[in-house]
C-alpha cells in the first residue's frame, strides 16, 4: 500500500498557459506534486507535456497562471532560478558531458574549488568531488566501479543513473524527470524505476513524464492527464485504471472533462 | 534482495581517459622516431646537435603559442582561423606604437629611440591588447550573435590582414613604412638569451605551455572548456556560464596571437606581412596532430606541444638531408590526415 499524503502540495501549478506565436501549447494546465510522492504527467503527443515540464523547471516562463512553491507564488526565470529553489531536472537528453568523467559530471556547473588561495585562482578540488560523487552514486546503489570513468564509456542506463544522481545530489526538494526511461531497454528501465522509488522514499517530490502506462502505474502515486494543453483529469493511481487513463489521454472519455478535480 | 541496482561488467571499467592518454603517447613516439631517424641518417649525425635542437625549438615556439590558444578553442568545438593575421597585425601595431612614442620622428627613422624605455613596454602592451581585442570580437560574435566560428574568424582573419597592410604601408597619410624596432628590444626579447642559453621566445613558450597545461587540467577554466566542447546545451542547463566562457576562450587565443606577434617582431625586427597569413593553418595542424578532436571535448596542451614540433623536425631533417622543403608540406599533410583518421576511429567508441 502506498500512503498518499494529504498535506499541502509542495509544488502547485494553476491554470498555466503558454503560447508560441499562434500555437497554443498550454491553455489551462493544473497540477500538484507532494513530498514523498511520484506525480506522473501523461498525455498524447502534442498534449503540452514538454512545455509544461520546461515551465516547472524554469526553462520557459508561462504566459498565464501561477506556480506555487509551498503555497507561495514563485516566478522562475531560468533553470538556475528553479535550482536555487531546490528543483532539479533530469532532461530527456540527460545534459551530461560525455567526455568528462562521472565525478565531473555530477559537479558540472557546481565545481568545488580547493580551499585557500589556489581555490581563488580556480584550482579544482577533484579529490573532494570524487569522494562526494562516490557517496552519491553509492547512496543510489548504482554499481559503478569508478567515478573517474568518462561518461561515454557508460551504458545508457548508467548514464541515466548519473543524471538522476546529479539531480538528487542537488535537488533538495523536487526532482523532475522527462521521459526517464525513453532511451532504455527493459532491464535498465526497471533499474531507473527503482531509483525513482528510492528518491521518493528519501522524501523528495518526484515529477515524472512518461509515455509508458505500465511504468506510470508501477511508480506513480498521482497521475495528471494533459490533453491539448489542458489538464483533463487528476487522480490517484489506485483510483483508476490504465484503460481509463488512455481514454482520457485520447479524448475517448471527453464527456468527463467537466469533472476536473479542483 | 540485491542492494546493488546494477554492476558494470569489467569491460565497462576502463582506466581514466584512456584515449587522450594513448593518443599523446603515440604521437610522442612518432616524434621520437623522427628525431632518431634524422639523427641516424644525417651526415655525421648533424641533426643530433644541441644547436640544431635549439633552432628547432626556436622555430616551433611561435607556432606553439598560436597552437596553445587554438587548443582551447578547438576543445570547445570551435575554430579560430584569425590567429595568423592577428599575430601579424599585433606585431605591426606594436612596432607602430614604438615608432610613434620612441622619440622625435627624425631620430626614430634613423634607428635612435630616446624614449625606448617607455616606448617598448607600450608597444608590447598594445600588440597584446590588439590580440585580446580580436579574440573578444571573435568570441562575442560567436556566442552573442550565434554566428559560425569558421565564418567569424575568417572575417577577422581578412580584416586583421588588411589593417596590418594599411598601417605598415602608411595608409592614407602616405607615410613611409614603419622604421625597424630599437636594437634593445630585439636583443632582449628577440635574440636575447634568458636561461640555459635558450632563446627568450623558447623560454616564454615553454612557460606558457606549462601554465596553460595546468589551467586546462586542474582549474575550473579548463573543466568548463571541456564541458562546453563535450555538450554545449547540457553544460548550459547544468549551470555553466557557457556564453562568457567561450568569449574568454577566444580572448585567450587572441591574447596568445598578440603575444606571438610581439615576440615575432622582436625576433625579426619587423613583421613579415605575407609570411604569417597561413600561420593559422600551422597552429590548427599542430593541435590536430596532437590529438585534440575537432569535434570538441578532448585534447591536451602536451599533445599540442608534440604536434607543433613534428612539422619543424621534418623541415630541419629534410633540409639537412638536402630534400626539398616542399616535401615537408606533403608529409605534414599526410600526418594531419592520419591524425584525424585516428580521431575518427577513437570517436567511434565514444558516440
Amino acid at each position: 500500500m502506498t500512503a498518499v499524503s494529504a498535506g499541502p502540495a509542495l509544488l502547485e501549478a494553476r491554470g498555466i498557459a503558454k503560447t508560441f506565436g499562434r500555437v497554443t501549447a498550454l491553455s489551462d494546465a493544473t497540477f500538484s506534486a507532494y513530498a514523498g510522492e511520484v506525480s506522473a504527467i501523461v498525455g498524447d503527443n502534442g498534449a503540452g507535456k514538454s512545455t509544461f515540464i520546461k515551465i516547472l523547471s524554469g526553462a520557459l516562463m508561462p504566459d498565464g497562471g501561477e506556480l506555487l512553491l509551498d503555497g507561495a507564488a514563485v516566478h522562475f526565470t531560468s533553470p538556475q532560478d528553479a535550482r536555487d529553489h531546490g528543483i532539479e531536472t533530469v532532461y530527456q537528453d540527460l545534459a551530461l558531458a560525455p567526455a568528462l568523467d562521472v565525478a565531473a559530471n555530477l559537479f558540472l556547473g557546481r565545481e568545488l574549488r580547493l580551499p585557500g588561495p589556489l581555490g581563488r585562482l580556480g584550482f579544482l578540488d577533484d579529490r573532494a568531488m570524487r569522494e562526494r560523487a562516490r557517496r552519491e552514486i553509492d547512496d543510489l546503489h548504482v554499481g559503478l566501479s569508478s567515478v573517474q570513468q568518462p561518461v561515454f564509456t557508460l551504458s545508457g542506463g548508467q548514464r541515466q543513473a548519473i543524471a538522476v544522481a546529479r539531480a538528487t545530489a542537488w535537488g533538495k526538494r523536487i526532482v523532475i524527470m522527462d521521459e526517464p526511461t525513453a532511451a532504455l531497454g527493459v532491464r535498465e528501465s526497471a533499474m531507473v524505476l527503482k531509483l525513482i522509488e528510492r528518491i521518493k522514499n528519501a522524501g523528495l517530490a518526484v515529477i515524472m513524464i512518461s509515455h509508458s502506462m505500465p511504468e506510470v502505474f508501477e511508480v506513480a502515486d498521482r497521475i495528471t492527464i494533459l490533453r491539448l494543453g489542458r489538464t483533463v483529469r487528476r487522480m490517484r493511481r489506485d483510483e483508476t485504471s490504465m484503460t481509463d487513463v488512455v481514454a482520457f489521454m485520447t479524448g475517448a472519455s471527453v464527456e468527463h472533462v467537466a469533472d476536473i478535480e479542483r | 534482495m540485491s542492494r546493488t541496482v546494477w554492476a558494470p561488467s569489467a569491460a565497462q571499467a576502463p582506466p581514466r581517459n584512456p584515449f587522450a592518454r594513448s593518443a599523446n603517447l603515440y604521437i610522442f613516439l612518432v616524434l621520437l622516431a623522427l628525431v632518431a631517424f634524422f639523427s641516424l641518417i644525417s651526415p655525421n649525425h648533424a641533426f643530433f646537435d644541441r644547436g640544431n635542437f635549439i633552432n628547432i625549438a626556436w622555430d616551433t615556439a611561435e607556432t606553439l603559442l598560436l597552437a596553445i590558444g587554438e587548443t582551447f578553442v578547438i576543445i570547445t568545438a570551435g575554430i579560430d582561423l584569425s590567429v595568423g593575421t592577428v599575430l601579424m597585425f599585433s606585431g605591426v601595431i606594436a612596432s607602430w606604437v614604438i615608432a610613434q612614442t620612441g622619440g622625435p620622428p627624425a631620430l626614430v627613422s634613423n634607428g635612435h629611440f630616446p624614449n625606448a624605455v617607455t616606448a617598448i613596454p607600450l608597444g608590447i602592451a598594445s600588440g597584446i591588447a590588439i590580440g585580446i581585442l580580436a579574440g573578444l570580437i571573435n568570441g562575442t560574435l560567436v556566442t552573442r550573435l550565434r554566428m559560425p566560428a569558421f565564418i567569424v574568424t575568417l572575417g577577422v582573419f581578412s580584416i586583421a590582414n588588411g589593417l596590418g597592410d594599411l598601417v605598415s604601408s602608411g595608409g592614407a597619410a602616405g607615410q613611409s613604412a614603419i622604421p625597424p624596432i630599437p636594437d634593445s628590444f630585439a636583443n632582449t626579447l628577440g635574440n636575447g638569451n634568458l636561461i640555459f642559453g635558450l632563446p627568450t621566445l623558447v623560454v616564454v613558450a615553454a612557460f606558457i605551455a606549462l601554465v596553460t597545461h595546468i589551467v586546462l587540467t586542474r582549474t575550473l577554466f579548463g573543466r568548463r572548456t571541456f564541458a562546453v566542447g563535450s555538450n554545449l546545451e547540457g553544460s548550459r542547463l547544468a549551470g555553466v556560464p557557457v556564453g562568457s566562457h567561450v568569449v574568454w576562450v577566444y580572448t585567450l587565443a587572441g591574447c596568445m596571437a598578440g603575444l606571438a606577434g610581439v615576440l615575432d617582431l622582436a625576433r625579426f625586427h619587423s613583421t613579415d606581412i605575407a609570411g604569417h597569413s597561413l600561420d593559422n593553418l600551422d597552429a590548427i595542424a599542430a593541435v590536430v596532430i596532437g590529438g585534440t578532436s575537432l569535434f570538441g571535448g578532448t585534447g591536451s596542451i602536451l599533445g599540442t606541444v608534440i604536434g607543433a614540433f613534428i612539422p619543424t623536425v621534418l623541415r630541419y631533417g629534410f633540409t639537412i638531408q638536402g630534400i626539398s622543403s616542399f616535401w615537408q608540406d606533403v608529409v605534414v599533410g599526410a600526418i594531419i590526415i592520419v591524425a584525424v583518421l585516428f580521431d575518427q576511429i577513437r570517436r567511434r567508441g565514444v558516440t
